[in-house]
């Protein structure tokens, strides 16, 4: 055990020592908020740009106030000149684009028959603006024909705000949910990275050690599993230092680049949501919000998401980076491990996207379900869903499944390390890796 | 107990093939044991199982009276063929590093390194990089390394490669001092001429088996013709060659030296002795050269391998 200890700090310093590593781990905030501050600086700058839209309206149905623009839309009333003129003027003028309303008296062909001019093919927002103010101004029009009041239509609307329980009578709300899908993909993701950058890293470490030619002296010092083990382990502990000095680092930067650009952080968050969330949270706006969040989050089921966080994330670390290690104990070099390396990205990609279509659609469903016990994709997958609630028995099918597949795994990884650390020269297939598995002692 | 190490009945196998068949060989306690083969046949398998890096099929070895076990890796030293060292790491780190995990503490390390790297004259070294090292200065530290935690067995594998001859002569005499201490040394090598200079016991090992071991010299006495080198100054070297021939058998030989005259090389034959052979000589003109032809540790190693296959 002593010797575990000397390697794993021989490990966490080296990889800490790092000139790269340091590089990244201050690097890679100020990259992120860079990026970040660029999109968002960049979108404000693109739709600074107002769209000067000019329309022809023959039919007479329309009035300015028909056409409702928007920060960056603006609407000018070009009839009078008429089709040819217009289209010249347009095209030759800094107008973004003509609209043109034939004369026709059926609603339902003129709906059919506006046409659309414009320099270049315009975006989504702008092609909705267009469209939700011609449907709106015919949709009255065709209810004033069918003689349809339409205060009464507008008065009618209602709008629902169920409030949803589950049986053990705790009250969730669509932020709570929002909350849930949050808690589960950051933990989710953050796994994900873990595994890529500290299990590539153990890889590279094992390669290293390989080229240097030092291997053969450390393992008639030290058992290679011990090794292997020390390996894991002190990457990890890099790890875990980078991602905390990262978390810090994000925190305080991300206060000043608000603070001195005027950059707001929550904007970037609700800039990615849909309007139905949007709303939501405006609905809780007003002083209380960040007390509803806290609220919330404190319903979660803290305690348990922090135990099974913990467990998933060393079970499933562990459980890829021994394959990595297998992986760097078989090659000579880092160019011999893209074939096996696909094999083990495979899980961990299809878990994140089971985890970012399926379980948040439906956190119960089968798939969810499944893969939340597969020990490949489990650690992600079950992550994402112990938010919702999982029952204790699934999860212990889960624990109980991966902590098999761990051992099972480590035991064959081992194997193949053991063997793979002292051949050198040919590239192993996966015919050659069996045979290493099969070898005595 | 006049044996450190005794290797009994190895068997080794990778899958269908059979690195070791059956190897037996005895290691006496304080001599430099040659472990000799070409490549391939069987050395490095054979060292490794030694250094419990793999273990045997079938076979025991005992160390020092006692069935090898994990605790006896503080007991041996290793310094492989394939070696290296950390190329970022510092040298005083690194030779600490691999000190504690052979199980000395970080003091004891510390003083024998010490020791060590003054006696090398390389202190100036401990807070530079492996890379920044020529190959010859890393192969010093990883001489010492190996030799550090003062192992009752130590196993060299082609330990002279990578040095320049002043240095391989500094290690070899290191060696051979560490024996004269108390160690125990296994030392594997190509290089015959270091055979003879350093090995007091030799194995030959021959696609997996063992087929020749024991005191280089009761080798040599085993291998030996008989034949003499001989430089003789005559009036008629025909006509001594002649009745040579009568009594021995007789090749021309062709060796340096400052004197002219005939070379020859005799073997005895039947009952006669190189005092016979000796007083023919000098009977029948100056003797200028006599010297046996004790085969060389190469010729035996050709010899054997190329009886045996």
């Amino acid at each position: 055990m002593n010797k575990l200890r000397l390697i794993i700090k021989r490990e966490f310093i080296a990889k800490v020592r790092n000139k790269s590593f340091i590089i990244m781990t201050f690097l890679s905030p100020l990259i992120a908020i860079g990026m970040i501050a660029l999109v968002v600086f960049l979108t404000k700058k693109n739709d600074d740009k107002v769209k000067e839209i000019v329309y022809v309206d023959n039919s007479g149905l329309f009035t300015g106030e028909d056409f409702k623009g928007t920060e960056t839309i603006k609407y000018t009333d070009f009839t009078e000149l008429g089709i040819e003129e217009t289209k010249k003027k347009v095209e030759e003028g800094n107008h973004y684009g003509v609209l043109i309303i034939p004369k026709i008296d059926s609603l339902e062909l003129l709906a059919k028959s506006v046409e659309f001019f414009s320099k270049d093919t315009p975006g989504l927002n702008t092609m909705d603006n267009i469209e939700g103010n011609v449907n709106n101004k015919l949709r009255s029009l065709k209810m004033e024909q069918l003689g349809i009041d339409e205060q009464k239509i507008k008065s009618s609307r209602i709008s629902s705000d169920i409030k949803m329980f589950n049986f053990s009578g705790e009250e969730s709300s669509k932020l709570a949910n929002g909350l849930k899908i949050g808690v589960g993909m950051i933990a989710g993701y953050l796994l994900m990275m873990f595994v890529i950058i500290y299990g590539t890293s153990v890889m590279r470490s094992v390669i290293e050690e390989k080229t240097s030619r030092i291997i053969e002296v450390i393992v008639s010092s030290v058992k290679p599993f011990q090794l292997m083990l020390g390996k894991i382990i002190g990457n990890a502990s890099a790890g875990l230092l980078q991602f905390t000095i990262w978390g810090i680092l994000l925190l305080i930067f991300s206060t000043i680049a608000s603070s001195v650009f005027g950059v707001d952080m929550s904007e970037m968050q609700t800039a990615n949501m849909s309007p139905e969330q949007l709303e939501t949270i405006k609905q809780t706006a007003g002083g209380g919000q960040a007390q509803m969040i806290v609220q919330e989050i404190l319903k979660l089921p803290l305690f348990t998401l922090f135990f099974l966080f913990i467990f998933y994330f060393i079970g499933g670390y562990m459980l890829y980076s021994s394959l990595f290690a297998a992986i760097g104990a078989a090659v000579d070099n880092e160019t011999d491990t893209q074939q096996f390396m696909m094999p083990i990205m495979l899980p961990l990609m299809l878990a994140v996207y089971v985890g970012a279509f399926t379980v948040i659609n439906d956190p119960h469903g089968p798939i969810s379900i499944i893969f939340s016990y597969i020990p490949l994709t489990s650690p992600i997958v079950m992550l994402m869903r112990v938010p919702f609630g999982v029952a204790w028995w699934e999860i212990a099918i889960s624990m109980l499944l991966l902590l098999l597949t761990f051992l099972a795994v480590v035991w064959l990884a081992a194997k193949i390390y053991r063997v793979g650390i002292l051949m050198y020269g040919k590239k192993p297939t996966y015919k050659d890796l069996w045979k290493w598995i099969r070898y005595s002692g | 107990m006049s044996n450190l190490l005794e290797i009994n009945n190895v068997v080794k196998r990778y899958g269908n093939y059979t690195a070791l068949n059956n190897v037996s060989i005895h290691i006496p306690k304080g001599c430099v044991f040659g472990l000799l083969g070409p490549n391939g046949a069987g050395k490095t398998s054979l060292i490794r199982i030694i250094n419990q890096i793999t273990m045997p099929d079938s076979g025991e070895i005992i160390l020092d009276g006692e069935k090898l076990a994990p605790h006896h890796i503080e007991q041996i030293g290793y310094l492989p063929e394939e070696r290296g060292l950390y190329k970022s790491m510092k040298v005083g780190e690194q030779a600490l590093y691999l000190a504690q995990l052979k199980g000395l503490s970080k003091t004891e390390a510390k003083k024998k390194l010490k020791y060590w790297f003054d006696k090398f004259d390389i202190g100036a070294w401990w807070d530079k990089k492996i890379e920044e090292l020529s190959k010859g200065m890393a192969q010093k530290v990883q001489f010492i390394v190996t030799v550090l935690h003062e192992p009752k067995l130590l196993i060299f594998d082609e330990p002279f490669s990578g040095f320049d001859p002043i240095n391989a002569q500094l290690i070899a005499k290191e060696i051979l001092q560490l024996r004269d201490e108390g160690a125990t040394i296994i030392f594997s090598t190509h290089r015959m001429e270091s055979v003879e200079e350093m090995c007091d016991n030799i194995a030959l090992i021959h696609k997996s088996n063992k087929i020749l071991d024991g005191k280089l010299d009761d080798i040599k006495r085993e291998y030996r013709t008989n034949t003499f080198q001989v430089g003789l100054k005559t009036d008629n070297p025909e006509l001594v060659q002649q009745k040579l021939k009568e009594n021995f058998e007789v090749s021309p030989a062709d060796f340096k030296t400052l004197n002219g005259g005939l070379k020859l090389n005799v073997k005895l034959t039947g009952n006669s002795s190189a005092n016979d052979l000796l007083s023919y000589l000098t009977n029948n003109g100056e003797m200028q050269h006599f010297v046996e032809l004790v085969p060389s540790a190469n010729d035996i190693f050709i010899q054997t391998i190329h009886k045996t296959s």
